[in-house]
């Protein structure tokens, strides 16, 4: 199937038998990195940042962030509108300037070799920027243009591109009378047209109906699957579960936490949260009598979460202190409790 | 299948021609997309000089002299052909120095597409200036033919005024451009341009008489004017418009000069606005 198979720090530290998988290193992977390889030293790193900031004027976009993505990782950036994702991207691709820390892009600076950096890149702009007037395969040409490919090449690449982005059929149709879903694949296609090593995807869904999301997290899984890195920013963490091995969770230009999707949610949260809804009114006075119930809880304007590792035992406690909720759900912990943990703030406002 | 096979060529090769050739890839974009208005730009290529040329060439011109010399000892339509010829170069400099601009920074975020790529801010704008001098090129050729076609150019030395009508066009649109690029939000900024700065140019650049027609006063409005400039190459090309050699070299200075300073802060605004912001 894939070209080149991926490694995720979890498969890695899993089969800590060794590195039978990658063919692009050919250095050995320390043994079983943790998720946070943070560890300095020589990483292999495809996109290292240490202590990375940008200022504008006095407002402070991001400050002092450290990561590091590893070749064939699904990489995420969580958090907020406004918590600096974009700008991080930007600074990855050297559109933006970096104001303080160090920043590498498969070995290169993005500030001084920004061209070069770029020409490893495929780029998923949070908005589309295509260009609407003109035909769905021209789009493509143009973008291919810039990287330097051939006439004659780029007339078999965009076939395969339109085939993968299931918009073969559109090839000679206008721009805008795409659906906002095929536009996205279309962008997505465009940034393959080099066939990066890495794919920076700015808020890839956003604005998408679910069965176009689930259309390109398809595409983007087998990307993946092919060896191709990811990094994606996201506001969804149905999304980051989705599409990332690991990643960071970001507030204000901050690191929160890092760690796989599994890894955070066991670390900030509990394995199960129910929630209880007592109507508008009642629920702050409610939660008062549930004072000790599981591990914690947290109120919020429409519900009470109480987070335990048993929910329905956490429910039968509820209603042992006679409380009689209007509604209750038992659910999984899923990375929005980790953000409201970490945050105490809603991720999408 | 869906799984995507091909490889192109390695990123060190797209750098290194990007590097090379990166703001001609940008001037194909632009003649691309210039196809796609094909017919309007034709039809104002052709049309508008048509009109011109019957209305001030041929009806005004016979009005005025039956057709008889008045100026230059030529007529009338042979006087004003070049400076026709040349403000319809600058308009369309105007025109392509004011909207599109708008359209690659924030209305459709044009540049944003190549700005990711190994293409560098300077050269999205040198591509882009280099595809409004072809298209300038091309319009001055066409109108050229029109022209010839009324027998109003004396010719092959005529055709030495296609490339200093484009040069007029460059010279009054690459300093708008400049300015085009600072401007965050259009608020009928463009139409002052047109009304307010290309339309008294263009009336008082000797196009319809002779610039020293006018009072003292107003010739200061010519002498400024890339257009009274390229009139009178374009006039010493077209029918040998007596302009003695010192003075067609001041007029081509000037040209080169607007042109040249127009290119360089243009592309010093594309670099601090697309490098510096995100």
């Amino acid at each position: 199937m894939g070209r080149v198979p991926h490694i995720t720090p979890d498969a890695a530290s899993d089969a800590a038998t060794s590195d039978a998988a990658p063919t692009r290193n050919a250095t050995t992977h320390p043994a079983a990195p943790t998720h946070g390889t943070r560890a300095g030293g020589v990483g292999q790193g495809v996109v290292r940042a240490r202590g990375l900031s940008k200022r504008y004027g006095d407002f402070t976009a991001v400050d002092g962030i450290d990561f590091e993505v590893q070749p064939g990782e699904s990489f995420g950036f969580l958090g907020p509108n406004g918590a600096g994702k974009s700008t991080t991207m930007s600074m990855i691709g050297g559109v933006s300037t970096r104001s303080d820390g160090e920043l590498t892009v498969m070995g290169l600076d993005p500030d001084r070799e920004g061209p070069r950096v770029r020409a490893h890149l495929g780029v998923v702009p949070q908005q589309d920027n295509l260009d609407e007037e003109i035909r769905v395969r021209d789009n493509l040409f143009v973008y291919g243009r810039y990287f330097g490919l051939k006439r004659s090449y780029l007339k078999d690449k965009i076939g395969e591109l339109l085939e993968f982005a299931q918009l073969t059929d559109k090839a000679n149709a206008r721009v805008d009378a795409l659906s906002g879903g095929m536009k996205r694949r279309l962008t997505i296609a465009r940034s393959l047209v080099n066939d990066p090593q890495i794919l920076l995807l700015d808020e890839p869904t956003t604005g998408l109906d679910p069965q176009a999301r689930h259309i390109l997290w398809d595409r983007l899984f087998r990307l993946k699957e092919q060896g191709t890195t990811l990094l994606v920013t996201t506001h969804f963490m149905d999304e980051a579960e989705q599409l990332c091995d690991r990643l960071i969770v970001v507030d204000n230009g901050r690191i929160m936490a890092e760690g796989s999707p599994a890894q955070l949610i066991r670390d900030y949260s509990t394995r199960e949260v129910l929630e209880v809804r007592f109507g508008s009114d009642a629920n702050r006075a409610a939660a008062a009598e549930l004072a000790g119930l599981g591990e914690r809880q947290e109120v919020l304007a429409d519900r009470v979460l109480v987070y335990a590792d048993d929910g329905e035992a956490a429910l039968a406690q509820v209603l042992a202190r006679g409380l009689t909720p209007v509604a209750s759900l038992v659910r999984r912990s899923s990375l929005e409790d980790v953000f409201l943990h970490l945050t105490g703030r809603s991720l999408v406002d | 299948m869906t799984e995507l096979t091909r490889t192109a060529h390695g990123p060190e090769v797209s750098a290194a021609k990007a590097g090379r050739f990166g703001a001609w890839y940008v001037t194909e974009y632009y003649l691309r997309a210039l196809v796609r208005y094909g017919d309007v730009i034709l039809a104002d290529a052709v049309g508008s000089p048509l009109m011109y040329i019957l209305a001030m060439g041929v009806g005004l011109g016979s009005l005025l002299t039956g057709n008889h010399s008045l100026f230059d000892g030529v007529p009338y339509i042979v006087f004003i052909a070049p400076a026709l010829l040349v403000s319809s170069a600058v308009q369309g400099g105007v025109t392509e120095a004011t909207f599109p601009v708008m359209d690659g920074f924030k209305w459709h975020r044009i540049y944003q597409g190549p700005i990711v790529t190994p293409i560098t801010p300077r050269q999205i704008a040198s591509g882009q200036i280099l595809a409004i001098a072809i298209r300038l090129l091309v319009q001055s050729c066409l109108f050229m033919v029109i022209v010839g076609l009324f027998g109003a150019v004396s010719l092959p030395a005529g055709l030495a005024a296609i490339p200093v009508a484009m040069l007029a066009g460059l010279a009054m649109g690459l300093p708008i451009m400049a300015y085009s690029a600072t401007i965050r939000e259009e608020r009928g900024q463009f139409s002052i341009i047109m009304r307010f700065v290309f339309m008294p140019l263009f009336l008082f650049s000797g196009t319809f008489y002779p610039l020293s027609e006018l009072p003292i006063f107003l010739q200061w409005i010519g002498w400024i004017s890339p257009i009274w400039h390229g009139t009178e190459l374009a006039r010493l090309a077209m029918y040998a418009h007596a302009v003695p050699g010192w003075l067609a070299a001041v007029h081509l200075a000037v040209l080169l000069m607007l042109a040249g300073l127009g290119f360089w802060i243009t592309l010093r605004n594309f670099v601090a606005r697309l490098s510096g912001a995100a």
